[in-house]
């Protein structure tokens, strides 16, 4: 039985016939770690926005189900659908510099959405606080949670980020290429972090990335978006060993470690690229009799 | 330390910029055409006369010669004579300052009211036809100045509907129990709100008046800058955690929208007071601006000077303010 269960999710830009999600479906087991990958413009944030409620106003939801632990999301009136989310699920965002509130201290920013939203006594949401930063091995928990964010470097900041994200023991993660914004030595500790809070959690996580290289070390299924659509739904062995779609096995060409290391790396080509949009198209077309 | 450093040196730069102004107006309102002498005298006066009371101002002196004497005054907190009134310009000035700050400040709150109201009001509700109004309401807002704002109040709330008082500070025949010239501040503090309504009553109208086109400016400027604060990722992460938009705007994005705001409406508020010289006027109200223009129809000349540095004392008091409420409300600041 899975968690996140999205079915058919379609939307597009308000007013205009451009589809940004098409029929896209998508499943995430309870504890499981399913990757979502896809060039750049591919609609990968907007499938996690869109789980996440936090879509742009520009963007418009035209069907599906976004089904979150048996509850259709987009069936539910606002207010019902944010506490569940906030409850629920929990984001890792991209750029740590950009996500944390300037003008707040580091210890409510945590503590927010436990004291706020799921009423716990502040004592215990600065205790857990405490807790989890410990447990992203941050030193000095204690005044970590006094700072302003503008005194802490990138990297802290991401661990702080994905502490108060596991916050509440939600049930999904969405890591939107949480890694991305980071010092390239950063970003293997950050990612070895997540991997390990995933795995003591049991938290079901959605990875957002480019990177097919993360993704053999730490999803357990995966996800090829193109143009809003996903082309292949696989396990980790079965993409890495035999590739269903063609834009996928010219994605993997595409990648080092996965070739001969030494060999040269193929873009993906032009013929793959045209074929692909076709039957995007034409899938597209017929959906729509 | 530091801090208590760079208030000194505001301080420094402060007085040589009130020191320029001294110069300045001394200067200028001695060469414009004009004689307080000619003002004072009857009709049929002398030409010793007016040799006599010349004489007896300082006029004769040159102006280089009289502005040292004004100087040496001033160093000892002696602003001169009105020539009008024949009292010293320090406690005149000092007895009208109560009235304009009073109305000032209550401008500026209401100013922060119906602006802050609007734009969150208008963030709140983006994209809706309520947005498109405040959006139109602040255009026009803006293209009226605020005198003409006192002229439409008072046909308005005078002349249609008369619920307030268009003229004077309170009451004539009320008898005043204060000790200071603070009227609204004191009636508050000594409980008497039947006082308090009437004074009220009659500040209401020309507060209005300069606090329109403020509140247009304060409702424009915040909007913008929450509108682009509320794109940011943190505001993002603040929803996803089942905040409520209004609780994200109020909670997440206005703390951070109002930093750039404040800056920008402390030099409004500079202009707002300039405005109270005409708007005092309109209302017969009896502050500062009102003396001042008296004192220019007079040629009042150590009244005008008086007044125009009490002026520039507030105007750079506010910049302080506005400096240290920025440095005070901005973490990045207050520790550096
Ligand atoms: N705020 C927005 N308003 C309208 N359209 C948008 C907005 N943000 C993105 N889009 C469009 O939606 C589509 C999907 O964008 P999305 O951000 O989901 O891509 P992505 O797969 O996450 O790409 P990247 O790897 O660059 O992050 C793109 O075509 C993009 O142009
Ligand atoms: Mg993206």
């Amino acid at each position: 039985m899975s968690y996140l269960s999205i079915r058919n999710l379609s939307a597009r830009l308000k007013g205009r016939p451009d589809q940004i999600l098409r029929r896209v479906s998508l499943e995430v087991a309870a504890g499981e770690v399913r990757g979502l990958v896809g060039e750049s413009g591919a609609g990968k944030s907007m499938i996690g926005k869109a789980i996440l409620g936090t879509l742009p106003q520009s963007v418009e939801i035209t069907g599906g189900q976004i089904i979150l632990d048996g509850t259709d999301l987009l069936a539910l009136p606002a207010a019902q659908r944010r506490t569940l989310i906030g409850a629920k699920c929990a984001l890792i965002p991209q750029d740590p510099l950009t996500a944390l509130n300037p003008s707040r201290r580091i210890g409510p920013q945590i503590t927010n959405r436990l004291v706020d939203i799921l009423h716990w006594s502040r004592a215990d949401a600065e205790k857990r606080a405490r807790d989890l930063l410990a447990e992203v091995q941050i030193p000095d928990p204690e005044r970590v949670m006094r700072s302003y964010p503008h005194e802490l470097s990138g990297g802290m900041r991401q661990r702080i980020l994905i502490a108060s994200a596991f916050a509440a023991e939600p049930k999904l993660i969405i890591a939107d290429e949480p890694t991305t914004a980071l010092d390239v030595t950063v970003q293997k500790q950050i990612l070895k972090l997540i991997a390990a809070m995933q795995a003591r959690h049991g938290t079901a996580l959605l990875f957002v990335t480019h990177d097919l290289g993360v993704v053999s070390k730490v999803c357990q299924s995966l996800s090829v978006l193109y143009a809003g659509y996903v082309l292949e739904d696989s396990t980790i062995p079965e993409f890495f060993h035999a590739p269903k779609h063609p834009y996928s096995r010219a994605l993997l060409a595409a990648t080092p470690k996965y070739t001969d290391p030494d060999g040269s790396l193929t873009p993906v080509s032009d013929a793959v690229i045209a074929a692909t949009r076709a039957e995007v198209e034409a899938a597209d077309r017929s959906a729509h009799v | 330390m530091q801090f208590l450093q760079s208030v000194l040196l505001r301080l420094c730069t402060t007085l040589i910029t009130l020191a320029g102004v001294a110069v300045i107006v001394f200067f200028v309102i001695r060469v414009v055409p004009g004689n307080p002498i000619a003002m004072m005298l009857p009709p049929g006066a002398t030409e010793a006369d007016v040799a006599r009371l010349t004489a007896l101002y300082g006029l004769d002196k040159s102006i280089p010669q009289q502005f040292l004497i004004w100087l040496s005054g001033v160093v000892q907190g002696d602003f001169g004579t009105s020539i009008t009134t024949k009292q010293p310009v320090l406690q005149l000035v000092l007895s009208r300052l109560p009235a304009t700050l009073e109305l000032s400040v209550m401008a500026l709150i209401i100013a922060i009211i119906i602006g802050g109201f609007m734009a969150l009001t208008g963030t709140r509700l983006r994209g809706s036809k309520t947005e498109a109004a405040i959006d139109i309401g602040n255009g026009m807002a803006l293209s009226v100045p605020d005198f003409l704002w006192g002229l439409i109040l008072i046909l308005a709330f005078g002349v249609l509907i008369p619920i307030f008082h268009i003229s004077g500070r309170v009451t004539p025949s009320l008898p005043l129990p204060f000790s200071t010239n603070f009227y609204l501040t004191e009636s508050l503090l000594r409980l008497r709100f039947d006082l308090w309504l009437d004074i009220a009553a009659h500040m209401f109208m020309p507060a209005l008046a300069l606090a329109i086109p403020l509140a247009a400016i304060i409702s424009q400027l915040l909007k913008q800058s929450l509108k682009e604060t509320m794109h940011l990722d943190y505001v993002t992460l603040a929803r996803t955690k089942g905040y409520s938009e209004t609780h994200v705007i109020l909670r997440e994005a206005l703390p951070n929208a109002i930093l750039p705001t404040l800056t920008l409406v402390g030099v409004q508020f500079t202009f707002l007071i300039g405005g109270t010289v005409i708007i005092e006027r309109l209302f017969s109200y009896e502050g500062l601006g009102n003396m001042a223009i008296d004192a220019v129809i007079n040629r009042d000349l150590p009244l005008i000077q008086g007044i125009v540095i009490l002026f520039a004392v507030i105007f750079t008091g506010v910049n302080l303010l506005v400096d240290l409420t920025y440095a005070a409300l901005n973490p990045r600041l207050r520790h550096a």
